[in-house]
Protein backbone atom coordinates (compact mmCIF):
# COMPACT_ATOMS: atom_id res chain seq x y z
CA UNK A 1 0.00 0.00 0.00
CA UNK A 2 2.83 2.46 0.76
CA UNK A 3 4.38 1.98 -2.31
CA UNK A 4 1.00 2.78 -3.88
CA UNK A 5 1.36 5.84 -2.39
CA UNK A 6 4.55 6.43 -3.14
CA UNK A 7 3.97 6.11 -7.31
CA UNK A 8 1.31 8.36 -6.21
CA UNK A 9 3.93 11.38 -5.08
CA UNK A 10 6.07 10.13 -7.95
CA UNK A 11 3.44 10.97 -10.49
CA UNK A 12 2.56 13.96 -8.70
CA UNK A 13 5.90 15.51 -8.56
CA UNK A 14 7.17 14.66 -12.35
CA UNK A 15 4.61 16.03 -14.32
CA UNK A 16 5.07 19.64 -12.09
CA UNK A 17 8.51 19.63 -13.14
CA UNK A 18 8.24 19.03 -16.48
CA UNK A 19 5.11 21.90 -15.97
CA UNK A 20 8.05 24.38 -14.45
CA UNK A 21 10.40 23.83 -17.86
CA UNK A 22 7.81 23.64 -20.30
CA UNK A 23 6.21 27.31 -18.65
CA UNK A 24 6.28 29.78 -20.94
CA UNK A 25 5.80 33.06 -18.72
CA UNK A 26 8.62 33.21 -15.96
CA UNK A 27 5.72 33.52 -13.31
CA UNK A 28 3.83 30.49 -14.05
CA UNK A 29 7.28 28.49 -14.05
CA UNK A 30 7.97 29.85 -10.45
CA UNK A 31 4.53 28.98 -9.48
CA UNK A 32 4.81 25.66 -10.68
CA UNK A 33 8.57 25.56 -9.04
CA UNK A 34 7.34 26.82 -5.67
CA UNK A 35 4.70 23.75 -5.68
CA UNK A 36 6.93 21.42 -6.83
CA UNK A 37 9.30 21.85 -3.71
CA UNK A 38 6.42 21.94 -1.06
CA UNK A 39 5.32 18.59 -2.61
CA UNK A 40 8.48 17.04 -2.93
CA UNK A 41 8.87 17.30 1.18
CA UNK A 42 6.46 14.72 0.87
CA UNK A 43 8.83 12.52 -1.53
CA UNK A 44 11.42 13.03 1.74
CA UNK A 45 9.23 12.18 4.54
CA UNK A 46 8.42 8.58 2.08
CA UNK A 47 12.22 8.48 2.01
CA UNK A 48 12.75 8.68 6.08
CA UNK A 49 14.59 12.35 5.78
CA UNK A 50 12.31 14.76 7.82
CA UNK A 51 15.45 17.19 8.79
CA UNK A 52 15.65 17.39 4.43
CA UNK A 53 12.29 17.45 4.19
CA UNK A 54 12.05 20.88 6.67
CA UNK A 55 15.07 22.41 4.58
CA UNK A 56 13.45 22.03 0.96
CA UNK A 57 10.24 23.48 2.20
CA UNK A 58 11.61 26.25 3.82
CA UNK A 59 14.73 27.23 1.68
CA UNK A 60 14.31 24.98 -1.20
CA UNK A 61 10.89 26.02 -2.05
CA UNK A 62 9.88 28.98 0.06
CA UNK A 63 12.71 31.44 -0.10
CA UNK A 64 14.27 30.93 -3.06
CA UNK A 65 10.99 31.11 -4.86
CA UNK A 66 10.67 34.51 -2.94
CA UNK A 67 13.46 35.48 -4.57
CA UNK A 68 13.09 33.54 -8.15
CA UNK A 69 9.33 35.69 -8.27
CA UNK A 70 11.23 39.12 -7.34
CA UNK A 71 13.60 38.69 -10.04
CA UNK A 72 10.33 37.55 -12.94
CA UNK A 73 8.65 40.70 -11.69
CA UNK A 74 11.73 42.67 -12.53
CA UNK A 75 12.08 40.72 -16.27
CA UNK A 76 8.80 41.15 -16.45
CA UNK A 77 9.33 43.72 -19.36
CA UNK A 78 11.78 41.93 -20.93
CA UNK A 79 9.43 38.86 -21.14
CA UNK A 80 7.62 39.16 -24.91
CA UNK A 81 11.31 40.11 -26.91
CA UNK A 82 12.84 37.39 -25.15
CA UNK A 83 10.10 35.03 -26.29
CA UNK A 84 10.29 36.63 -29.21
CA UNK A 85 14.01 35.84 -30.08
CA UNK A 86 13.96 31.76 -30.45
CA UNK A 87 16.96 30.06 -31.15
CA UNK A 88 17.92 28.02 -34.33
CA UNK A 89 16.93 24.41 -34.92
CA UNK A 90 19.95 22.98 -35.46
CA UNK A 91 21.30 24.55 -31.47
CA UNK A 92 18.01 23.20 -29.91
CA UNK A 93 18.81 19.88 -30.97
CA UNK A 94 22.83 20.40 -29.94
CA UNK A 95 21.60 21.76 -26.44
CA UNK A 96 18.99 18.58 -26.12
CA UNK A 97 21.46 16.03 -27.17
CA UNK A 98 24.46 17.17 -24.38
CA UNK A 99 21.25 17.61 -21.69
CA UNK A 100 20.31 13.66 -23.08
CA UNK A 101 23.75 12.60 -22.13
CA UNK A 102 24.68 14.42 -19.32
CA UNK A 103 21.28 13.16 -17.68
CA UNK A 104 22.23 9.35 -18.38
CA UNK A 105 25.31 9.86 -17.21
CA UNK A 106 24.37 10.69 -13.69
CA UNK A 107 21.97 8.13 -14.13
CA UNK A 108 24.11 6.09 -14.83
CA UNK A 109 26.73 6.79 -11.85
CA UNK A 110 23.86 6.64 -9.46
CA UNK A 111 22.53 3.15 -10.38
CA UNK A 112 26.29 1.79 -10.37
CA UNK A 113 26.77 2.62 -6.69
CA UNK A 114 27.08 -0.34 -4.63
CA UNK A 115 23.91 -1.40 -2.56
CA UNK A 116 24.43 -0.73 0.83
CA UNK A 117 26.65 2.58 -0.19
CA UNK A 118 29.27 3.39 2.03
CA UNK A 119 28.80 5.17 4.77
CA UNK A 120 29.50 7.16 7.72
CA UNK A 121 26.27 6.61 9.96
CA UNK A 122 27.46 3.06 12.14
CA UNK A 123 30.49 5.51 13.35
CA UNK A 124 28.47 8.22 13.91
CA UNK A 125 25.74 6.28 15.50
CA UNK A 126 28.75 5.45 17.78
CA UNK A 127 29.67 8.29 18.88
CA UNK A 128 26.40 10.26 19.10
CA UNK A 129 26.30 10.06 22.72
CA UNK A 130 29.15 12.06 23.13
CA UNK A 131 28.51 15.02 21.77
CA UNK A 132 24.85 15.45 24.06
CA UNK A 133 22.24 15.33 21.29
CA UNK A 134 20.39 13.22 20.38
CA UNK A 135 19.60 13.53 16.56
CA UNK A 136 22.18 12.12 14.19
CA UNK A 137 21.66 14.75 12.02
CA UNK A 138 22.83 17.80 14.16
CA UNK A 139 25.08 16.17 15.37
CA UNK A 140 27.23 15.80 12.34
CA UNK A 141 26.26 19.57 11.11
CA UNK A 142 26.99 21.15 15.10
CA UNK A 143 30.03 18.36 15.95
CA UNK A 144 31.43 16.25 13.76
CA UNK A 145 31.40 18.21 10.54
CA UNK A 146 31.30 21.42 12.45
CA UNK A 147 33.94 22.64 10.44
CA UNK A 148 32.02 22.33 7.10
CA UNK A 149 28.89 24.70 8.75
CA UNK A 150 31.26 27.38 9.59
CA UNK A 151 32.47 27.84 6.34
CA UNK A 152 29.10 27.47 4.66
CA UNK A 153 27.65 30.40 7.35
CA UNK A 154 31.06 32.63 6.15
CA UNK A 155 29.97 31.76 2.09
CA UNK A 156 26.44 32.85 3.29
CA UNK A 157 28.11 36.60 4.27
CA UNK A 158 30.09 36.84 0.87
CA UNK A 159 27.10 36.01 -1.02
CA UNK A 160 25.41 38.94 0.80
CA UNK A 161 28.12 40.73 -0.12
CA UNK A 162 28.12 39.88 -3.62
CA UNK A 163 24.07 40.93 -3.74
CA UNK A 164 24.93 44.09 -1.99
CA UNK A 165 27.59 44.40 -5.01
CA UNK A 166 24.80 44.87 -7.68
CA UNK A 167 23.71 48.47 -6.10
CA UNK A 168 25.05 51.77 -8.14
CA UNK A 169 27.98 53.15 -6.26
CA UNK A 170 25.64 56.30 -5.13
CA UNK A 171 23.06 53.87 -3.50
CA UNK A 172 25.99 52.08 -1.28
CA UNK A 173 24.69 51.93 2.26
CA UNK A 174 21.03 52.45 0.87
CA UNK A 175 17.81 50.71 1.96
CA UNK A 176 17.20 47.18 -0.36
CA UNK A 177 14.60 46.54 -2.56
CA UNK A 178 11.05 49.22 -3.00
CA UNK A 179 8.74 50.48 -0.44
CA UNK A 180 5.92 48.13 0.15
CA UNK A 181 3.21 50.13 0.60
CA UNK A 182 0.01 48.48 2.04
CA UNK A 183 -3.34 49.81 3.38
CA UNK A 184 -2.45 49.56 7.47
CA UNK A 185 -5.91 48.32 8.79
CA UNK A 186 -6.18 46.27 6.12
CA UNK A 187 -5.99 42.66 5.37
CA UNK A 188 -2.32 41.98 4.78
CA UNK A 189 -1.28 44.02 7.30
CA UNK A 190 -3.24 42.38 10.08
CA UNK A 191 -1.60 39.09 8.68
CA UNK A 192 1.29 40.57 9.05
CA UNK A 193 0.58 41.70 12.96
CA UNK A 194 -0.83 38.70 13.72
CA UNK A 195 1.69 35.81 12.01
CA UNK A 196 5.00 36.91 13.06
CA UNK A 197 4.63 35.98 16.53
CA UNK A 198 3.76 32.62 15.91
CA UNK A 199 6.43 32.28 13.09
CA UNK A 200 9.09 33.18 15.76
CA UNK A 201 8.04 30.45 18.36
CA UNK A 202 7.89 27.68 15.35
CA UNK A 203 11.06 29.02 14.23
CA UNK A 204 12.97 28.96 17.73
CA UNK A 205 10.88 26.02 18.01
CA UNK A 206 12.46 24.28 15.45
CA UNK A 207 15.63 24.98 16.83
CA UNK A 208 15.08 23.77 20.13
CA UNK A 209 13.86 20.30 19.12
CA UNK A 210 16.56 19.82 16.50
CA UNK A 211 18.72 18.85 19.54
CA UNK A 212 16.49 15.49 19.87
CA UNK A 213 14.21 15.21 17.12
CA UNK A 214 14.10 16.25 13.05
CA UNK A 215 14.26 20.07 13.32
CA UNK A 216 17.72 22.08 12.54
CA UNK A 217 18.69 25.85 13.01
CA UNK A 218 18.65 26.53 9.51
CA UNK A 219 15.28 25.95 8.92
CA UNK A 220 14.12 27.70 12.39
CA UNK A 221 16.21 30.73 10.60
CA UNK A 222 14.31 30.54 7.46
CA UNK A 223 10.81 30.73 9.08
CA UNK A 224 12.55 33.75 11.06
CA UNK A 225 13.50 35.15 7.45
CA UNK A 226 10.44 34.69 6.23
CA UNK A 227 8.34 36.26 8.88
CA UNK A 228 10.66 39.68 8.99
CA UNK A 229 10.07 39.49 4.98
CA UNK A 230 6.27 39.31 5.58
CA UNK A 231 7.02 42.64 7.81
CA UNK A 232 8.45 44.03 5.24
CA UNK A 233 6.00 43.17 2.42
CA UNK A 234 3.14 44.26 4.20
CA UNK A 235 4.61 47.67 4.45
CA UNK A 236 4.68 47.99 8.26
CA UNK A 237 8.23 48.01 8.64
CA UNK A 238 10.99 49.46 5.83
CA UNK A 239 14.10 47.85 5.38
CA UNK A 240 17.41 48.95 7.11
CA UNK A 241 19.70 50.56 5.54
CA UNK A 242 22.50 48.53 4.98
CA UNK A 243 25.14 50.56 6.08
CA UNK A 244 23.55 50.21 9.52
CA UNK A 245 25.86 49.35 12.25
CA UNK A 246 23.27 46.99 14.53
CA UNK A 247 22.66 44.94 10.95
CA UNK A 248 25.87 44.45 10.84
CA UNK A 249 27.07 43.57 13.73
CA UNK A 250 24.03 41.23 13.44
CA UNK A 251 25.41 39.23 10.43
CA UNK A 252 28.88 38.54 11.95
CA UNK A 253 27.85 37.66 15.21
CA UNK A 254 27.15 33.83 14.33
CA UNK A 255 30.53 33.35 12.62
CA UNK A 256 32.31 35.21 15.48
CA UNK A 257 30.77 33.20 17.83
CA UNK A 258 31.63 30.03 15.89
CA UNK A 259 35.08 31.44 15.39
CA UNK A 260 35.29 31.87 19.26
CA UNK A 261 34.42 28.51 20.85
CA UNK A 262 36.67 26.92 17.83
CA UNK A 263 39.93 28.70 18.80
CA UNK A 264 38.43 28.21 22.17
CA UNK A 265 38.85 24.53 21.55
CA UNK A 266 42.51 24.80 19.97
CA UNK A 267 42.83 26.87 23.35
CA UNK A 268 41.20 24.28 25.84
CA UNK A 269 40.81 21.22 24.25
CA UNK A 270 43.41 19.26 21.46
CA UNK A 271 41.91 20.97 18.51
CA UNK A 272 39.95 23.68 16.63
CA UNK A 273 36.51 23.51 17.02
CA UNK A 274 36.74 20.67 19.43
CA UNK A 275 34.18 20.48 22.35
CA UNK A 276 35.06 19.36 25.52
CA UNK A 277 32.60 16.58 26.47
CA UNK A 278 31.08 17.74 29.60
CA UNK A 279 29.60 21.06 27.49
CA UNK A 280 29.53 19.84 24.51
CA UNK A 281 25.67 20.31 24.36
CA UNK A 282 25.74 23.59 25.57
CA UNK A 283 28.44 25.07 23.13
CA UNK A 284 26.26 23.52 20.37
CA UNK A 285 23.17 25.62 21.84
CA UNK A 286 24.89 29.16 22.11
CA UNK A 287 26.58 28.89 18.31
CA UNK A 288 22.92 27.58 16.98
CA UNK A 289 21.79 31.06 18.33
CA UNK A 290 24.57 32.96 16.97
CA UNK A 291 23.98 31.14 14.11
CA UNK A 292 20.01 31.58 14.16
CA UNK A 293 20.45 35.52 14.36
CA UNK A 294 23.17 35.75 11.29
CA UNK A 295 21.14 33.45 8.96
CA UNK A 296 17.89 34.68 9.54
CA UNK A 297 19.12 38.46 8.86
CA UNK A 298 21.41 37.39 5.89
CA UNK A 299 18.32 35.13 4.11
CA UNK A 300 15.57 38.04 4.22
CA UNK A 301 18.66 40.46 3.27
CA UNK A 302 19.09 38.19 0.20
CA UNK A 303 16.04 38.49 -0.40
CA UNK A 304 15.28 41.82 -0.01
CA UNK A 305 18.11 42.42 -2.46
CA UNK A 306 20.66 45.33 -3.69
CA UNK A 307 20.24 48.42 -2.41
CA UNK A 308 17.87 50.48 -4.07
CA UNK A 309 17.27 54.07 -2.17
CA UNK A 310 19.65 55.81 -0.50
CA UNK A 311 19.69 57.03 2.89
CA UNK A 312 20.22 60.97 2.54
CA UNK A 313 22.89 61.65 4.46
CA UNK A 314 22.52 63.38 8.67
CA UNK A 315 23.65 66.76 8.13
CA UNK A 316 26.73 67.29 10.83
CA UNK A 317 26.26 69.41 13.70
CA UNK A 318 28.94 72.13 14.08
CA UNK A 319 29.68 72.65 10.67
CA UNK A 320 28.25 75.03 8.23
CA UNK A 321 25.03 73.66 6.55
CA UNK A 322 25.28 71.72 3.73
CA UNK A 323 22.19 70.61 1.84
CA UNK A 324 21.71 66.89 2.05
CA UNK A 325 21.97 64.76 -0.84
CA UNK A 326 18.29 63.87 -1.31
CA UNK A 327 18.89 61.16 -4.04
CA UNK A 328 15.63 58.81 -3.38
CA UNK A 329 14.15 57.42 -5.93
CA UNK B 1 -6.39 1.35 9.67
CA UNK B 2 -3.16 2.06 8.46
CA UNK B 3 -4.33 0.95 4.59
CA UNK B 4 -7.30 3.24 5.10
CA UNK B 5 -5.05 6.00 6.18
CA UNK B 6 -2.06 5.66 3.11
CA UNK B 7 -5.29 5.27 0.63
CA UNK B 8 -7.39 8.49 2.23
CA UNK B 9 -3.37 10.20 1.58
CA UNK B 10 -2.96 9.01 -1.84
CA UNK B 11 -7.09 10.01 -2.58
CA UNK B 12 -6.28 13.48 -0.95
CA UNK B 13 -3.28 13.82 -2.96
CA UNK B 14 -5.08 13.11 -6.49
CA UNK B 15 -7.45 15.55 -5.95
CA UNK B 16 -4.99 18.22 -5.09
CA UNK B 17 -3.01 17.13 -8.48
CA UNK B 18 -6.16 17.41 -10.51
CA UNK B 19 -6.49 21.17 -9.10
CA UNK B 20 -3.24 21.77 -9.34
CA UNK B 21 -2.92 20.75 -13.58
CA UNK B 22 -6.01 23.23 -13.65
CA UNK B 23 -4.56 26.00 -11.80
CA UNK B 24 -1.35 25.79 -13.49
CA UNK B 25 -2.70 25.99 -16.59
CA UNK B 26 -4.14 29.67 -16.22
CA UNK B 27 -5.49 31.85 -17.94
CA UNK B 28 -3.86 35.01 -16.42
CA UNK B 29 -1.76 35.03 -13.48
CA UNK B 30 -4.20 34.91 -11.01
CA UNK B 31 -5.46 31.74 -11.41
CA UNK B 32 -1.82 30.46 -10.88
CA UNK B 33 -1.97 32.26 -7.59
CA UNK B 34 -3.68 29.64 -5.76
CA UNK B 35 -1.71 27.12 -6.24
CA UNK B 36 0.19 27.74 -3.48
CA UNK B 37 -3.20 27.68 -1.42
CA UNK B 38 -3.78 24.31 -2.99
CA UNK B 39 -1.03 22.94 -2.16
CA UNK B 40 -1.00 24.51 1.49
CA UNK B 41 -4.02 22.54 2.05
CA UNK B 42 -3.65 19.60 0.03
CA UNK B 43 -0.42 18.73 0.90
CA UNK B 44 -0.90 18.97 4.69
CA UNK B 45 -3.39 16.83 4.47
CA UNK B 46 -2.26 14.23 2.66
CA UNK B 47 0.99 14.78 5.03
CA UNK B 48 -1.00 14.43 7.99
CA UNK B 49 -2.87 11.19 6.74
CA UNK B 50 0.50 9.43 5.82
CA UNK B 51 2.76 10.74 8.74
CA UNK B 52 0.57 9.30 11.13
CA UNK B 53 0.07 6.30 8.97
CA UNK B 54 4.29 5.24 9.43
CA UNK B 55 3.91 6.65 12.50
CA UNK B 56 6.26 9.54 11.84
CA UNK B 57 6.45 12.09 14.79
CA UNK B 58 7.85 14.52 12.67
CA UNK B 59 4.82 14.95 10.58
CA UNK B 60 3.00 17.74 12.50
CA UNK B 61 6.53 19.81 12.60
CA UNK B 62 6.45 19.58 8.87
CA UNK B 63 3.00 20.25 8.59
CA UNK B 64 3.33 23.84 10.84
CA UNK B 65 6.18 24.71 8.81
CA UNK B 66 4.54 24.28 5.00
CA UNK B 67 1.50 26.04 6.65
CA UNK B 68 3.74 29.18 7.12
CA UNK B 69 5.43 28.65 3.89
CA UNK B 70 2.21 28.15 2.08
CA UNK B 71 0.79 31.43 3.73
CA UNK B 72 4.23 33.58 2.62
CA UNK B 73 4.59 31.83 -0.45
CA UNK B 74 0.63 33.23 -1.19
CA UNK B 75 1.50 36.68 -0.19
CA UNK B 76 4.75 36.86 -2.29
CA UNK B 77 2.05 35.90 -4.85
CA UNK B 78 0.11 38.26 -4.80
CA UNK B 79 2.78 40.81 -4.80
CA UNK B 80 4.72 40.09 -7.04
CA UNK B 81 1.97 38.91 -9.50
CA UNK B 82 0.56 41.44 -10.22
CA UNK B 83 1.33 44.24 -12.97
CA UNK B 84 1.45 47.19 -10.71
CA UNK B 85 4.13 45.14 -8.39
CA UNK B 86 6.84 47.42 -6.23
CA UNK B 87 9.59 45.20 -7.50
CA UNK B 88 8.38 45.71 -11.29
CA UNK B 89 11.08 48.38 -12.78
CA UNK B 90 9.04 51.81 -13.13
CA UNK B 91 10.87 53.15 -15.49
CA UNK B 92 13.84 53.18 -18.54
CA UNK B 93 17.28 52.68 -16.67
CA UNK B 94 18.17 51.11 -12.91
CA UNK C 1 -14.15 2.41 23.65
CA UNK C 2 -11.21 2.38 20.44
CA UNK C 3 -13.72 1.22 17.94
CA UNK C 4 -15.29 3.82 18.88
CA UNK C 5 -12.44 5.79 18.36
CA UNK C 6 -11.69 4.34 15.19
CA UNK C 7 -15.05 4.99 13.93
CA UNK C 8 -14.40 8.30 14.59
CA UNK C 9 -11.05 8.40 12.56
CA UNK C 10 -13.18 6.61 10.21
CA UNK C 11 -16.20 8.72 9.37
CA UNK C 12 -14.12 12.33 9.87
CA UNK C 13 -11.64 11.10 7.39
CA UNK C 14 -13.81 10.33 5.04
CA UNK C 15 -15.61 13.13 5.43
CA UNK C 16 -13.01 15.16 4.69
CA UNK C 17 -12.25 13.70 1.58
CA UNK C 18 -15.39 14.00 0.46
CA UNK C 19 -14.38 17.91 1.31
CA UNK C 20 -11.96 17.43 -0.59
CA UNK C 21 -13.66 15.96 -4.08
CA UNK C 22 -16.34 18.71 -3.49
CA UNK C 23 -13.65 21.06 -3.80
CA UNK C 24 -11.84 20.10 -6.58
CA UNK C 25 -15.23 19.61 -8.70
CA UNK C 26 -15.54 23.28 -7.64
CA UNK C 27 -12.07 24.19 -9.35
CA UNK C 28 -12.90 22.21 -12.34
CA UNK C 29 -16.39 23.53 -12.89
CA UNK C 30 -17.36 27.03 -11.89
CA UNK C 31 -17.01 29.88 -14.26
CA UNK C 32 -14.70 32.27 -13.30
CA UNK C 33 -11.87 33.09 -11.08
CA UNK C 34 -13.47 34.21 -7.76
CA UNK C 35 -15.86 31.18 -7.62
CA UNK C 36 -13.13 29.05 -7.99
CA UNK C 37 -11.23 30.44 -5.19
CA UNK C 38 -14.42 30.40 -3.14
CA UNK C 39 -14.39 26.57 -4.10
CA UNK C 40 -10.56 26.15 -2.97
CA UNK C 41 -10.25 27.90 0.07
CA UNK C 42 -13.42 26.82 1.47
CA UNK C 43 -14.06 23.18 1.13
CA UNK C 44 -10.77 22.61 1.14
CA UNK C 45 -10.37 23.96 4.39
CA UNK C 46 -13.10 21.95 6.12
CA UNK C 47 -11.79 19.01 4.93
CA UNK C 48 -8.48 19.65 6.70
CA UNK C 49 -10.38 20.17 9.45
CA UNK C 50 -12.25 16.94 9.43
CA UNK C 51 -8.86 15.43 8.73
CA UNK C 52 -7.49 16.95 11.82
CA UNK C 53 -10.92 15.45 13.83
CA UNK C 54 -10.28 12.71 12.46
CA UNK C 55 -6.07 12.39 13.09
CA UNK C 56 -6.62 13.53 16.73
CA UNK C 57 -7.73 10.52 18.46
CA UNK C 58 -4.51 8.89 17.25
CA UNK C 59 -1.96 11.47 18.46
CA UNK C 60 0.42 9.60 20.95
CA UNK C 61 -0.58 12.52 23.44
CA UNK C 62 -2.50 16.08 24.27
CA UNK C 63 0.64 18.10 22.81
CA UNK C 64 0.55 16.44 19.46
CA UNK C 65 -3.21 16.69 19.31
CA UNK C 66 -2.89 20.25 20.17
CA UNK C 67 -0.21 21.06 17.35
CA UNK C 68 -2.53 19.49 14.90
CA UNK C 69 -5.09 21.98 15.96
CA UNK C 70 -2.86 25.13 15.62
CA UNK C 71 -2.48 23.62 12.00
CA UNK C 72 -5.76 23.68 11.09
CA UNK C 73 -6.07 27.15 12.43
CA UNK C 74 -3.02 28.66 10.88
CA UNK C 75 -3.86 27.11 7.58
CA UNK C 76 -7.57 28.86 8.26
CA UNK C 77 -5.50 31.90 9.18
CA UNK C 78 -4.08 31.72 5.98
CA UNK C 79 -6.43 30.57 3.47
CA UNK C 80 -9.06 33.56 4.99
CA UNK C 81 -6.22 36.84 4.49
CA UNK C 82 -4.63 34.73 1.16
CA UNK C 83 -8.04 34.94 -0.58
CA UNK C 84 -9.14 38.31 -0.17
CA UNK C 85 -5.73 39.15 -0.96
CA UNK C 86 -6.26 37.43 -4.30
CA UNK C 87 -9.54 38.12 -5.17
CA UNK C 88 -8.51 42.15 -4.63
CA UNK C 89 -5.64 41.30 -6.97
CA UNK C 90 -8.37 39.64 -9.41
CA UNK C 91 -10.63 42.74 -9.15
CA UNK C 92 -7.42 44.61 -10.21
CA UNK C 93 -7.17 42.81 -13.38
CA UNK C 94 -10.64 41.74 -14.40
CA UNK C 95 -12.19 38.63 -13.80
CA UNK C 96 -10.80 36.17 -16.80
CA UNK C 97 -12.89 33.52 -17.74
Amino acid sequence: MLHALDVCVVLLVLPLAVRTIAARETFAAVVSFMAYGLLLTLAWMRLAAPDVALAVAAIGSGLSGVLLLGASARLRATERPAAAERPSALLRLAAGILSAMIAAGLAAGVLSQPDPGPTLAPSVAEHLATTGVGNPVTGVLMAFRAMDTMLEKIVLLFALVGVWSLAPDRLWGGRPGPRHQADPRGVLAFLARLLPPVGFVVGVYLLWVSADKPGGAFQGSTILAAMWLLVMMAGLGDTPPVASRWLRLALIVGPAVFLAVGLGGLWFGDAFLAYPEAYAKALIVVIELGMMLTVAVTLALLVAGAPARSVPRSVPRNTPRNAPRNARR
Amino acid sequence: MHDFLIAAAGFVLAMMAVGLFVVLRGPGNTERMMAAQLVGTGGIAGLLMAGTATGATAAADLALTLALLAMFASIAFVKKGTPGSPDAPEGPGE
Amino acid sequence: MSVALDVMTITAICAGAFFFLAGTVGLLRFPDTLTRLHALTKADNLGLGLVVLGLLPRMPGPASALKLVCVWLLVMLGSATTSQLIARAVRQEGPSA
